[in-house]
This record gives C-alpha cells, structure tokens and sequence, in this order.
C-alpha cells in the first residue's frame, strides 16, 4: 500500500515538475504541452478519442482470446506430437522474430477486413509468450508424479486433464499476462499500418491523424489513454489470475 | 507374492544400474533394500512396479498374474503431492484415475486419511502442510487402494530425525493393521535395522543385491534400545563396510 502510494506520489510530482517546466520556460504547447492542455484536449472532445478507445480495446482483447486458443492448442499438440513440433516450432519461432510491422501491409492487403486484418496481427504478434510458456508448463510436471499416473493406469488424455493442464496453469497466465502488453502492441502497430491506408478506427489512427494536424496535446491525450488500456489489461489479467488459483484450492 | 528372477538394466548411458539380481518376496514381508546411490535400489523398486523393463530376467508374480493398477503402492523420496489439489483430493487421485467418482471414493479416502493421522487437514493444501504431513498424505494416497505390495523409495530421507522416527514408528503401526508387504529403499542403516525383517544389502557398479541379512527383531515391537538392535546395527555396518573395500 505505501509502495502504491509512493509511486502515485512520484507521478504527480513528476507531472507538477512537467507543467511548471513548460510554463517557465514557455514552450508552445504543439512541441510539449503541458498535462494541463493535454488534459484539456481529451476534455474538449473526449467521444472520438473513447471510441477510437473502445476499438483498439476490441482488437486487443479479441486478439488476446486468439491467441490464448491458437497458444494452448499448439502446445498441446507439440507435447503430444514429436512430428508436429519438429514440424511446426521453427515456423513459430520465425513468425515471432519477423517485424510485425513489416508483414502487416501484407495482412491488410490479403485479410480485407479491417477489424479482421487487425486482430490478425495482433495474435502473430500476442502468440507466442502464451505458446512458448504454456509448453514449458505442460512438460514442467514431476516425473515421479507422471509415473504415478503411469503406475495407476492412467491414459493420455487424463494425463493431461488431470495432471499436465493443472501443471501449466501457472505457466499458462504468465504468459497470457506477457502477451497482454504484447496485443496492444501488436494492434497499435498494426493499426498506423492499416490507418495510414485510411482506415479510420483505433487510438494509433488518432495519434497519426493529430500528428498531421499539429495537435499535440491530443496526441499526448492518445498516447496516455493507451497506456492507461495497457495499465488495465495487465491488472485485469493479474486478478484474473488470482481467481482460478483460489478456486482450486477446493477441490 | 513375487520373485525377481535374474533381472539386468542396463541404461542407455551403458550404466548397468541392476546386473543378474535376484530377489524373493512373501507375502507379508517387509523387506529393505539397503546400500549407497547407485547401487540400484531404485531401479529394482521401479521395475518391480512395472514402471521400467527389464533388458533380461523376470519378475514372477504368484500366481502368474500381473498386478492390476491399485495393487501395488508407491511412495516417493519427494511426498510428490499435486500442489493444487488438497489433501483429500492428492489422496483421491488413485481412486480417481481408476474411473471412481468422489461419492464412492469418499470413505476410503477418509480412512486412508485417518490411518495417517490427517482427518483433520482434508481441506488443506500441500503448501499449508509441514513436510512430514505431506510424507503422510503421500502414504494415504499409496494406502487407498489397499494395495497388496507397498514400494517406499527413501521416503523419509529428507525429514528432520525426530519426525523420521515418529513416521517410522507410523510406518511399523500400518504395516502390522494392514498386513500388506512392504519394501523399504534406504541408505540408513539404523532406518533398515529398525524396520525391517529382512535387510537386503546392495553395491554398486554394477548394481546388485550383495548380501541378505534376516533381523532377529521383530518389528511389531521395534525399540532402540534393545541391545539386539545394536548388536544388528553393528553387523550391517561391518558388513556394508566390508562391501565398500571390496567394491
């Protein structure tokens, strides 16, 4: 609690120092603006800015789901298919190290759908935390446990439901918390891509539409409510977290 | 109940971690496998639970059926508990991977429970237990499916001396209620002297069964201060020292 209280302490001094600074020194507000004018751009027209809110929030959590169903998927397909994950795990890896912002034009182009072409990015971009460590947990059980599986004739599948998911569970929010941060990422990225081609929705086309128009502030005013969404989708995923551990306990 | 009959593994590293051992077991017996790492106790105590194979030799079950799972009880070093089920439900687990719904498996696994002296501590979590607790669930969890052979793989090697003797004593109290069969793995000579019929003493490279040596106790009334008991301790130790030069 004084941790919490320290660091919201820090940031208002931070932001008091910050509005001091500009007015000494009078900086025109289309360089830096103060928080004062950023706030009072967000004032001014607060619906565009919250619609466009809602629309990256959308493609973030849309894309988050995605990726969490194609992450758990093929982590369980690989812990059971040798084939498969010589196969498949080099091509994951190489969708990971390729810059998103480059493959996007391409997504747009193939996808149509803007809404669509968007959350695509986003999951290639969101995926792999949530891959990599719900495969790392699905194989981190004790073997002594797995062999006590074995030795009461335990098959495959309740393997897995009992012992292996339970195992990786753990494993599975941390890197649903990982690729949290990463969707926004993937779909702000993915959004200057699309936006620049005049597609008109996400908090990233509002940034660059101000850009072009010199309104500062309200480019700060963007910038801020993304990461406010990051700020939540982090918490939210952090108490998300908590609930299916409590419940567990019981039986 | 079983014979090992001239079992060899030799791992995939060409360890021979058990060579041309043999081993005969009656029903009722509590039997310890006694020697330093490496000397295959271990990997006896898995093969005869069929949770490795053999590269030759047999083990002969009386009667020449195979045991079903549920026969045999396993008891690891590590209590292994599933860290997020409670106690109730790490015991269960048996009953359960066999297709018993709780209902049914509801009694059983509170006797299991009682017998170990945890009907209090059904709803807790592993976590929340000492480790000499979770050592018991781990035992009630082995006991539920009232197996006919009990394998214990130095389960009480990481507890502190003074909870190591009261689950010993434990251990010694089920053995005579239940009558099942028991082999105890260890490396403590004062362990196998005090709980053990029979002590099976083994060595190393290759791993093989070097010496059996009956105990003139009897552990349904096991003390340590019986000077028999030391005079038993006294003979183990000479014999496993006389193994080690030889080895």
């Amino acid at each position: 609690m004084t941790d919490r209280f320290c660091s919201l302490l820090f940031g208002l001094a931070v932001l008091a120092g910050w509005e001091v600074l500009v007015r000494v020194i009078e900086v025109p507000s289309y360089l830096v603006p103060g928080p004062l004018d950023i706030f009072q751009a967000f004032v001014d027209e607060p619906l565009g800015l919250l619609v466009s809110l809602a629309s990256t929030l959308a493609v973030t959590i849309t894309a988050l789901i995605c990726s969490a169903s194609v992450g758990v998927l093929l982590g369980v397909i690989m812990v059971y298919s040798r084939f498969a994950r010589a196969a498949i795990a080099p091509w994951a890896v190489v969708l990971q190290v390729t810059p998103i912002v480059a493959i996007a034009p391409l997504i747009v182009v193939w996808v149509g759908n803007p809404f669509a072409s968007l959350v695509v990015c986003a999951t290639i971009v969101a995926f792999f935390p949530i891959y990599s460590n719900t495969l790392e947990g699905l194989e981190s059980m004790s073997s002594d446990l797995a062999d006590l599986f074995r030795l009461y004739g335990a098959g495959r599948y309740t393997t897995l439901m009992l012992l292996r998911i339970p195992s990786a569970t753990p494993y599975f929010w941390n890197g649903l918390r990982i690729s949290g941060g990463l969707a926004l990422v993937g779909a702000v990225v993915a959004e200057f891509v699309a936006g620049s081609g005049g597609f008109a929705s996400g908090l990233a086309y509002r940034i660059l539409e101000a850009g072009y128009r010199l309104e500062v502030p309200r480019m700060f005013a963007a910038l801020i409510l993304l990461s406010l969404a990051g700020i939540a989708i982090s918490a939210g995923l952090g108490a998300l977290a908590k609930i299916p551990m409590d419940r567990r306990s019981r039986r | 109940m079983l014979t090992v009959d001239r079992i060899t593994r030799q791992f995939s590293n060409g360890t021979i971690a058990l060579h041309d051992t043999s081993l005969r077991l009656q029903t009722g017996d509590f039997v310890a496998l006694l020697g330093p790492s490496g000397c295959g106790k271990s990997t006896l105590l898995r093969l005869i639970a069929n949770l490795d194979l053999p590269d030759s030799g047999r083990i002969n079950w009386d009667g020449g059926s195979a045991p079903m799972p549920g026969d045999i009880g396993y008891v690891f070093q590590d209590p292994t508990l599933m860290p997020w089920a409670s106690a109730e439900m790490n015991v269960f687990l048996p009953l359960r991977l066999r297709g018993m719904a709780w209902n049914t498996a509801r009694e059983a696994v509170g006797t299991a429970l009682r017998q170990v002296g945890l009907e209090g501590f059904r709803n807790a979590l592993p976590q929340q237990l000492s480790g000499g607790m979770r050592m018991r669930v781990s035992i009630a969890r082995a006991l539920v499916t009232r197996p006919r052979l009990l394998l214990l793989d130095e389960p009480f090697a990481a507890l502190d001396e003074f909870t190591r003797h009261k689950l010993q004593q434990e251990l010694l109290n089920l053995w005579c209620s239940i009558g099942c069969t028991v082999i105890f793995v260890t490396h403590s000579i004062y362990e196998a002297a005090y709980l053990a019929q029979r002590l099976v003493l083994m060595s190393p490279r290759p791993g093989r069964i070097a010496r059996e040596i009956p105990s003139p106790l009897d552990p349904r009334h096991a003390n340590r201060l019986d000077p028999a008991y030391a005079l038993l301790v006294a003979e183990v130790t000479a014999a496993m020292d006389e193994l080690g030069q030889a080895g």
